[in-house]
């Protein structure tokens, strides 16, 4: 029983890590630009794709995964410049529904460099399952939980200790009062799209071993991260982490203790449940206040 | 009354247009400040005093006109160019980042300064404003309105200000917290900082400053020295109320 149980928490665990990363990459460029980018799965997805791509070409895992968060970051900022930019001064929902076509080329564009197959990356530290209380634990699991730990200590760090964080984080309280304190708040803008395209291809990265890959990938993931990030909140780097861990439990006891068939319902009935009773999520902290 | 003649005054800004959408908020506005200089703008609300300073910060674009600072055209620059050039701004209802301490709004405000800088300049808003040593980790958002207004001032202060900008600091304040603003204004004018004032407050604002300016529906209809502008029948009806 308790093995079972926890069996479903750490592969709950696991994926939820993913989808905290994703969640603090909407997070990121919503506290920047109150736009939610819905090509953040692709971001993940590129991620997972072009680490395998650069690992079958030959290179290092090391140099595979770093050249897996560089490239997606590129791709991050260009799409900032090339397509968010423009429109910069464009109704947000306007600049929303952009981003979901910038999703659809960057996933085009996968599919036909890449075609449809899904691919496979290597564990990084070997398949020997590790026993803890019963259940059998991937090492890629550690790998995946480690690193999303260590991101969101950077990023807290970051954006607590740093000034430049404290002036990416006095842009989205107060863009106005940014500028007129000094602060290139283009530069905030496109800084924060190649941030949460990074974790969030970081986040890609780490799963593939255990999930697999392909052009298609980044829909669910990217949509089950927008879940997590409205459960904690819009806004809120904690409410992310939290929203992350929480879709990603639920998840894998419905899959386990109920059947797999509505694992990927339940996200979106959690969804549901918090917009009824706590609509700005669990640490929604940010009041609406713009008119 | 003599005003201080400098070759070329620290700022010269001619025929500054500016609008939102297709309104015209600024039509035309001609000023001059030169250094060390207390000048107010006075006006009643709506007249475009507010847009006038967001046009000299760069967060309003200018549609036609000429800002001089300096002796450069700064009006096609970028907000953070101009504050690198040390036009300063405390705006209109102080907008503290709400959810930062007071000490993080302080070294933002020294944003495009270095880090000796910052420092050196912390300590001199402390003396300045001894209440926000005491209360430097608290959240700026939880201050008093008075309290807030002494963040926005020192924030602007952190900048280094060749130019100090002052939107409407006593608005929403009481009386007593009034006094003590204009009491600041006063020791950092005696200390020779260059500021244009733009006050409700006409009275408070006129009463301090050497030159002054009257903005009406986006065009200056006045102008002249604090003392004549307090004398004048014509001020005196619309903005003093005597």
């Amino acid at each position: 029983m308790l093995a079972q149980f926890l069996q479903y928490l750490f592969s709950g665990i696991t994926i939820g890590a993913t989808y905290a990363l994703a969640a603090l990459g909407f997070t990121m460029i919503y506290n920047a630009s109150t736009v939610i980018n819905f090509a953040q799965g692709e971001f993940i997805m590129l991620g997972g794709m072009l680490a395998v791509m650069f690992q079958q070409a030959g290179f290092p895992l090391p140099l595979a995964v770093l050249l897996a968060i560089i490239v997606p970051s590129l791709v991050g900022v260009l799409m900032e410049k090339m397509v968010v930019e423009p429109v910069r001064s464009a109704d947000t929902v306007n600049i929303i529904i952009i981003t979901i076509g910038a999703s659809l080329v960057i996933r085009g564009v996968v599919q036909v460099v890449f075609g449809k197959g899904a691919f496979m990356l290597s564990s990084f530290s070997g398949d020997t399952p590790v026993e803890i209380g019963g259940a059998m634990i991937m090492p890629q699991s550690f790998w995946v939980i480690g690193v999303s730990a260590l991101v969101v200590v950077g990023l807290w760090y970051f954006f607590t200790r740093t000034l430049t964080g404290k002036a990416m984080l006095a842009t989205s309280f107060n863009r106005t009062a940014a500028e007129l304190v000094g602060i290139n708040t283009s530069w905030v803008l496109w800084m924060s799209f190649a941030m949460s395209a990074a974790v969030g291809a970081l986040g890609g990265v780490l799963v593939t071993p255990l999930t697999m890959t392909s052009y298609d990938s980044g829909i669910m993931l990217g949509l089950k991260g927008f879940v997590a990030a409205v459960v904690g909140g819009l806004g809120s780097g904690a409410g992310a982490l939290v929203g992350g861990l929480l879709v990603g439990v639920l998840e894998a006891m419905g899959a386990g203790y109920l059947s797999s068939s509505y694992k990927d319902a339940l996200p979106f009935v959690l969804i549901l449940l918090i917009l009824f009773f706590l609509p700005r999520g669990l640490f929604g902290s940010r009041q609406t206040e713009r008119v | 009354m003599s005003i201080p003649e400098t070759p070329a005054p620290l700022l010269a800004v001619s025929g500054l247009e500016s609008c939102y959408g297709r309104i015209k908020a600024l039509k035309g506005v001609s000023l001059e400040v030169a250094s060390g200089e207390l000048v107010a703008l006075v006006g009643a609300n709506g007249a475009g005093k507010t847009t006038f300073l967001r046009t000299l910060s760069g967060v309003q674009p200018a549609s036609a006109g000429q800002i001089l600072f300096a002796g450069e055209a700064i009006e096609r620059l970028r907000p953070e160019q101009r504050v690198r050039r040390g036009i300063c701004q405390s705006p209109e209802g102080r907008q503290v980042f709400g959810p930062l301490s007071i000490e993080d709004n302080l070294r933002l405000g020294g944003y495009t300064r270095s880090a000796a800088e910052v420092s050196e300049d912390l300590d001199k808003i402390y003396q300045l404003f001894p209440v926000l040593r005491d209360k430097r980790r608290l959240a700026a958002g939880t201050l008093s309105g008075g309290q807030q207004q002494m963040v926005a001032i020192g924030r602007a202060l952190m900048g280094r200000p060749r130019l100090l900008l002052l939107d409407e600091p006593s608005m929403g304040l009481a009386p007593l917290m009034v006094e003590e603003v204009f009491a600041v204004i006063r020791r950092l004018r005696a200390e020779g900082m260059t500021i244009l004032l733009v006050e409700q407050n006409a009275f408070g604002a006129l009463a301090l400053a050497d030159r002054g300016y009257v903005l009406e529906t986006g065009t200056i209809t006045l102008t002249g020295s604090g003392a004549e502008l307090l004398q004048n029948e014509q001020v005196r009806a619309a903005y003093l109320g005597l």
